[in-house]
């Protein structure tokens, strides 16, 4: 076992700033009241965390981070925004005490987690030292891909993942015969109108109405 | 190398500026552009980034973003036409409406 140190690279300091940028926009999308903006910065960080699963060599989390994150949440979350309201309500605070304590206990059972783990880039990490240590030699030969993790996910357990794809598009099938057709604009009606009356979702049924 | 260094940190603080733009607005455009650019630069960014550690072999990855973004892009913006053929007769509601602020075309 040889020792190991991290280095300060150019690519430490492009993750410090990618993850600066990650604690500004869940900042801003924490204090927007303005729905849209908030789905537009979601977009944006999912398209942050997916540049930082790259610096990371994460490339199929990271794949599946943009086509998710910033693809399809926002096109959802768009339609959900058509058929609902547009302004987020006023938080209760009285609760805000209680959460906020919660929050932090939870972030410091993370952070304190996060002390057992090895150093960035360690080779004598457990992932890069046991049953790892086989694939890393072994990938170059029998499959000529230069990603590992695709090599173990599209070819050493490719069964599992024929298993994963079957159940997504199982799923996918589902919500398209649940929806039925003619959801491309927004999806039906929804029948039930809010009660009259109700603190600020006024605008909310004088908008169904309008339609 | 250097060159790529350069380049990466140019990058960097144009995301910087377009994440100031989409956190500040003030109209929903700003924002629909603030996104757009934003997604081109987290483009520009992984093309960087695989030069930058000598490996550029995930550049296809930076391709699948640009579709991404593109196709975020229009739903963003049929939004906005979906949006504005179902509340147009709703006429004394429109101030109610964020993208009434000043500024907004």
């Amino acid at each position: 076992m040889t020792d190991f140190t991290a280095h300060i690279s150019p690519i430490v300091l492009l993750d410090v700033s990618l993850l600066t940028m990650l604690i500004v926009v869940a900042f801003a999308m924490l204090r927007s009241r303005h729905l849209f903006a908030v789905v537009m910065l979601s977009g944006i960080y999912s398209l942050l965390s997916a540049a930082f699963f790259v610096s990371l060599d994460a490339v199929d989390v990271a794949f599946t981070e943009a086509a998710v994150g910033a693809g399809i949440s926002t096109v959802l979350m768009l339609g959900g925004m058509l058929l609902t309201v547009r302004r987020e309500k006023p938080a209760a605070k009285a609760r805000a005490p209680i959460a906020l304590a919660v929050v932090l206990a939870t972030g410091a059972a993370l952070i304190y987690a996060t002390t057992d783990m090895p150093a960035f880039g360690d080779p004598n990490s457990p992932a890069n030292s046991y049953v790892g240590q086989l694939y890393v030699e072994d990938t170059p030969n029998d499959i000529a891909v230069p990603n590992i993790v695709t090599a173990v996910l599209a070819s050493y357990r490719g069964f599992d993942t024929l298993g994963e794809t079957m159940v997504i598009f199982t799923a996918g099938i589902a919500v398209i015969l649940l929806l039925g057709a003619g959801s491309g604009r927004g999806g039906r009606k929804v029948a039930d109108r809010a009660v009259p009356g109700h603190d600020s979702s006024d605008h909310k049924t004088s908008d169904r109405e309008a339609k | 190398m250097t060159m790529f260094a350069v380049a990466t940190t140019a990058i960097v603080i144009a995301m910087v500026l377009a994440l100031t733009r989409a956190i500040a607005g003030p109209s929903l455009y700003d924002r629909v552009l603030a996104g757009n650019s934003f997604g081109t630069k987290t483009v520009l960014l992984i093309g960087l980034m695989g030069f930058l550690t000598g490996r550029p072999d995930f550049l296809d990855i930076a391709l699948l973003y640009a579709l991404i973004n593109f196709t975020g892009t229009l739903a963003i913006l049929r939004f906005f036409s979906y949006r504005k053929s179902s509340t147009a007769p709703a006429a004394p509601h429109n101030h109610t409406e964020p993208s009434q602020k000043e500024g907004a075309p």
